[in-house]
């Protein structure tokens, strides 16, 4: 028993904790970077008194330098505006498409199924290109426009696919039901499947949500003045000023814009992990 | 007297403005067409935002600097005679298999550690280890960026603690290309991990009973159960990887911009510098255009594998 319970933790806790301590590290690294002061940030980490891991004089300083003298406050509206609007665009045109391919039969919906997935798998490195041609032609460069068109082109195929086999999981009976007892189908939709298709609705949603919040290479594509940016690009190309970094303030700036997707996960951790698997096993 | 002789009036309107409008939602309702009207704004996306800059992108690939004349393929011969661009390919491919290998395996073996244990310790090492995954990848990896500042932070801290040479990270041509590809497994590792680990819960456990009752030890469990059942989820999660991996951005962008001296561009960050940074956007095009087969092939193999375990 006791030789059992010694195997158990050099086998599994050891591993287990070593494997979180390497996954977690560099966000405390991020953190202790962020309330350190910075007589301390910049000296040889031999000098008397310092703690490397640690700091003995935390202090706040970066976080009130980065809210009230950068434009992250802003930053941090524009993404969660584009956030909120790509994703209720991306929800509304996958709840219906992905309605339509589960329950109603019609003439090429597995070819409309098969091209959907297609698209999902399309990496945005492959058509930035073009696109910020197109978006230069509609004039919607530098406009929050610009990202809030382009964003459904990998949410939407994502909540169709991850709604539509929620679809496929609720009983078609529930709907004769209610068309038996007069609801339209709009209408049985609407008041019967949808309710009942809330989790798998919340779970596309908080995804589209984080992946929008997440998104790097079309937001530093599209936007250019400083004041239009979205968090990740604020930070990595506005923060860094010339040759000397300012780390203190990169890293509470790292740490500020990642907060508000770590308050969404914290909260649905098991709906992330519905939309990770079934997004790709359909 | 006139409410009387109104009434019948009325209802003749109500019943003739109703039948006018029962036929156009007749219409509506008939399956094929409210499919196509709930699936038009998806197509609209789909045809607007991805095929059609799909084709506009060869097109521009095929005109020359100043997109003033159509060169047909000179650009991709131009391309295929740089020694940057092959440069580019092998580092690619190299990232691409290291990182995908790496992630399968250490997912691989997470996955089978955390699926022995208790559910609801379950469900804590999951959500904690799902973390990297999660968090917004380009601030993440500024993270790791100043982990890797030779003199002022961690990383050879403790490598000069441990009795180790520091070592100048993300200035040498070896250890970049290390160090993205270590950002990337770590990053990526948490996503093999969730996917397996959903795969080992859908093994029935009487197959393992009836094995260990047949005398099987947990090496020929593993061997002759858990890696036949899982394989085509395996396949599917690695080939899905290959594709974000392959196009991966922002790690590269963030850590090294591609140096030192073009050593740790990938396809996507080539194609960045020569399309946006340098204004060549024909080019760029180009660049973007040759990771094509390589992504359709995989998604090919995807697109099998979803079916045959859909079916």
């Amino acid at each position: 028993m006791i030789e059992q319970r010694w195997k158990r933790w050099v086998f599994f806790y050891i591993p287990l904790t070593l494997f979180i301590i390497g996954t977690l590290f560099p966000f405390y690294w991020m953190f202790v970077t962020a309330i350190r002061p910075d007589h301390e940030l910049y000296r040889s980490w031999r000098a008397a008194n310092n703690a490397p891991f640690w700091t003995l004089q935390p202090t706040l300083a970066h976080f009130q330098d980065l809210l009230a003298r950068t434009t992250f406050p802003r930053w941090l509206w524009n993404t969660f505006f584009i956030a909120v609007a790509s994703t209720g665009i991306s929800l509304f045109c996958g709840l219906l498409a992905g309605y339509a391919l589960a329950r109603l039969r019609f003439p090429m919906a597995g070819a409309l199924g098969t091209s959907i997935f297609v698209t999902y798998l399309v990496p945005p490195t492959l058509l930035f290109i073009p696109l910020a041609d197109i978006i230069r032609e509609f004039h919607l460069g530098n406009t929050p426009w610009a990202l809030i068109l382009t964003y459904p082109t990998f949410l939407i195929p994502f909540c169709t696919w991850l709604l539509m086999g929620y679809f496929k999981t609720i009983p078609k009976e529930l709907e004769e039901c209610a068309r038996i007892d007069g609801a339209t189908r709009l209408g049985a939709m609407v008041r019967i499947i949808f309710p009942i298709a809330i989790p798998g609705i919340l779970s596309a949603g908080i995804f589209a949500f984080t992946l929008s919040w997440n998104e790097f290479i079309y937001a530093l594509i599209f936007l250019s003045s400083p004041e239009r940016k979205t968090v990740p690009v604020g930070v990595v190309s506005e923060l860094i000023r010339g040759d000397i970094y300012f780390w203190g303030q990169l890293m509470a700036g790292a740490l500020l814009g990642s907060i508000p997707v770590a308050l969404v996960y914290s909260f649905f951790v098991e709906y992330y992990v519905t939309g990770l698997t079934g997004s790709v096993k359909g | 007297m006139t409410a009387l002789r109104q009434e019948p009036l009325a209802e003749e309107w109500a019943r003739q403005r109703a039948r006018r409008r029962s036929s156009v939602l007749a219409r509506l309702r008939s399956k094929p067409v409210a499919a196509f009207l709930m699936c038009l704004p998806l197509l609209v996306l789909i045809v607007g935002l991805i095929i059609y800059p799909f084709f506009y992108s060869i097109y521009l690939a095929m005109l020359n600097k100043r997109e003033t004349q159509v060169v047909w393929l000179d650009n991709f011969r131009f391309l295929f005679t740089m020694d940057t661009f092959w440069l580019v390919v092998r580092t690619s491919f190299l990232f691409t298999f290291t990182a995908v290998f790496f992630k399968a395996l250490l997912g691989f073996i997470l996955a089978l550690v955390i699926n022995t244990l208790p559910t609801r310790g379950q469900r804590v090492w999951r959500g904690v280890s799902l973390v990297p995954w999660v968090m917004p990848l380009a601030l993440s990896t500024l993270g790791w960026w100043w982990i890797f500042e030779p003199t002022h932070s961690a990383l050879n801290w403790i490598l000069v603690e441990l009795g180790f040479a520091p070592k100048s990270w993300l200035a040498d041509p070896f250890w970049a290309r290390f160090s993205i590809i270590l950002v990337n497994v770590w990053y990526g590792t948490p996503f093999f991990m969730i996917m397996y680990l959903a795969g080992l819960k859908s093994i029935p456990l009487e197959l393992f009973d009836s094995a260990s009752i047949d005398g099987a030890g947990p090496f020929q469990q593993l061997r002759f159960i858990t890696l036949p059942m899982l394989k085509n989820i395996i396949a599917i999660t690695m080939l899905f990887s290959t594709i974000v991996t392959f196009a991966n951005f922002d790690i590269v962008r963030v850590l090294t911009r591609g140096g030192p001296r073009n050593e740790t561009h990938l396809f996507g960050t080539f194609s960045f510098r020569l399309g946006i940074e340098s204004g060549d956007v024909p080019l760029g095009a180009a660049v973007a255009l040759v990771m094509f087969p390589i992504l359709a092939v995989s998604a090919f193999f995807i697109l099998r594998g979803v079916r045959r375990s859909v079916v």
